[in-house]
């Protein structure tokens, strides 16, 4: 489905000191820095995938995603996705994509959302008998109802959302890209925005290319998970591979009464309060069953819980060791 | 063809919805109509066998000027195409399966042809009842006819320069510069400030075949009937030439600067 061959993308950023003087001379001559935001990039996705694409800010998501939109020509190597070449046929290639940025929006700011869908059905040129049932299935699923004839200014920024999303599978796009579409949702719509994408996925065949700094979007609907950082591809698998890969630790928290416990081997005290602590154990050390004993037996034990390090803290690590 | 008509529709409903707006451009157009109209008065009182154009028929001019002001700028507001660029929704405009030249010069035809819409009829109505030295003449049909071919022109024009200047835009960190610039040359040049004729012989056989001509002065001559009908149609052709060849830069223009586009962040 989407083939992104060695990409290399550069930005040339204007640069300049601080202060008057080096205004008025940047108004003459001015020096520029050239940044690498994606560095012979390649991967493949197939039909009916669904990616999550993660990074820290400035890694070089987005640029990707807009490559892959058609919006930027990267400055070398090819993209071929559904069988076509992105910016250089650009038109023809969009009708059969949907697109969502999270920080903007695309529906006219202050007409009716159901002038805006009817503004995308000419736009492209969908049938009216496709419109009215895409039309009737998303506003049953994303329930917007109402919301339909209401202007975009007088919506919530998660009525919007799920506006925007509904605008964006109108066509029947084969690909749908998602740049942080969570980002800013409160919980009740994060759920359901994820609930949407997994749906239509599985009952359209529908391609999803997913950018966000929300893990639990990642964890709720990725299999697969690319980590880019300083414009390249660090690590491209499974999730859990992952979270296997970057750290065996479990976490325990306890409550206790009386004194805290002393530390064995294989822990490490990461945080204690007046009576809780937290500890991270290295299982090959010491078993987790071995450490719950320990704890019953040498303090006045009222609460233990065991988990795995949350997908936040994987990337964080993660993040930390590739060092970007 | 029918997404652009949409996209008209739907702008020029967009822009229908501001009262204030409307009914303060309605009464600064009829202050200034009147204040122009005083200082020619004033003007063609001192020797008024002078002028090449007659009290009435600058009259008709300024009054036709001041309700199509809006029609015939090419430095209006435009809101949504430049924070396309500034704030990088552009991206979204981008994967529509559009062509951004058309649909931006259809946005751009909107923008000034709903405020226009409000405008001119009050503006021509008062115009039309006002003292009759001070009142707007009508012209016979066919002047009237070819006034109206020539005022779609004058707008194609205005927006194919007005869309040069937004695509100026992406190289530019701020769009007021160019803006300032923009508006002094083409109000002057166009007639916006005082009718073309006024002008020295020798500057006005430059200015007459310039585009800014073919903005706003064109139709506003045959309106005001100070062109023969021959005349007019010589000042159509030219607007058609000026129209493509604005249009034919823009687009070359655009598709070059397309292939460049940096939307940073987000």
């Amino acid at each position: 489905m989407i083939e992104f061959q060695n990409i290399t993308k550069m930005y040339r950023v204007v640069k300049r000191q601080a202060g008057f003087g080096n205004a008025v001379k940047a108004l003459f001559s001015r020096e520029y820095e050239t940044i690498h935001a994606l560095n012979n990039v390649s991967f493949q996705v197939a039909d009916g995938e669904i990616v999550g694409y993660i990074g820290p800010n400035g890694a070089g998501k987005s640029t990707t995603i807009k490559i892959m939109c058609g919006i930027l020509t990267p400055d070398s190597g090819n993209c071929i996705v559904n069988g076509r070449n992105p910016w250089r046929e650009r038109t023809a290639y969009v009708r059969e994509i949907g697109v969502v940025f999270g920080q903007r929006s695309k529906l006219w700011w202050d007409v009716p959302i159901i002038d805006s869908f009817e503004l995308f059905r000419d736009m492209y040129k969908i049938e009216t008998k496709v419109y009215k049932k895409n039309l009737e299935e998303l506003s049953t699923l994303l329930d917007l109802g109402e919301l339909l004839k209401t202007p975009a200014r007088n919506l919530s920024l998660g009525q919007r959302m799920r506006c925007e999303i509904a605008a964006s599978l109108l066509h029947d796009p084969k690909v749908l890209f998602l740049d942080e579409p969570t980002i800013g949702l409160d919980a009740v719509s994060k759920i359901a925005v994820r609930k949407f994408i997994k749906k239509i996925n599985k009952e359209h065949g529908t391609t999803v290319i997913i950018t966000t700094h929300d893990m639990q979007d990642i964890e709720a609907l990725t299999e697969r998970v690319l980590l880019i950082g300083r414009g390249k591809i660090l690590l491209d698998g499974n999730i859990e591979e992952l979270k296997r890969r970057t750290s065996t630790e479990k976490r325990i928290d306890i409550k206790f009464v009386g004194a805290p416990p002393a530390i064995c081997a294989g822990m490490k005290c990461q945080e204690i309060k007046q009576n809780q602590m937290r500890i991270s154990l290295d299982p090959h050390i010491l078993s987790v069953p071995d450490a719950i004993a320990y704890f019953a037996a040498h303090t006045g034990l009222t609460d233990i819980s065991v988990s795995d390090i949350s997908t936040e803290e994987m990337v964080a690590a993660l993040y930390k060791e590739y060092d970007i | 063809m029918k997404v652009y008509f949409s996209l008209l529709r739907i702008r020029v409903i967009n822009g229908l919805q501001y009262r204030a707006v409307a009914i303060g451009s309605i009464l600064s157009r009829f202050a200034w109509g009147l204040m122009e109209i005083l200082a020619f008065y004033a003007l063609h009182r001192t020797n008024g066998t002078k002028f090449v154009m007659t009290f009435s028929e600058t009259v008709s001019y300024i009054w036709m000027q001041q309700a199509l002001f809006i029609l015939f700028q090419v430095v209006y507001s435009d809101r949504e195409i430049v924070t396309a660029i500034n704030d990088g929704s552009i991206a979204y405009e981008l994967v529509r399966p559009i062509k951004l030249y058309n649909s931006w010069f259809v946005q751009c035809m909107a923008n000034r042809i709903s405020p226009t819409l409000l405008n001119c009829m009050p503006v021509l109505i008062i115009a039309a009842f006002v003292v009759p030295k001070y009142r707007i003449h009508f012209p016979p049909f066919l002047n009237l006819m070819l006034f109206l071919i020539s005022t779609i022109l004058a707008l194609a024009v205005v927006v194919a320069l007005a869309l040069l200047m937004h695509i100026s835009m992406f190289y530019t960190t701020s769009p007021r510069g160019i803006r300032i610039i923009v508006t002094a040359m083409t109000t002057f040049f166009s007639g916006g400030i005082i009718p073309l004729p006024y002008f020295p012989e020798p500057v006005l056989k430059i200015v007459e075949i310039l585009p800014f001509a073919s903005m706003q002065s064109t139709p506003l001559l045959i309106y005001s009937g100070l062109v023969t009908n021959m005349e007019a149609v010589q000042g159509i052709g030219l607007q058609c030439i000026w129209l493509l060849i604005l249009i034919a830069t823009g687009m070359f223009l655009m598709n070059r600067t397309l292939s460049r586009v940096v939307v940073q962040g987000g």
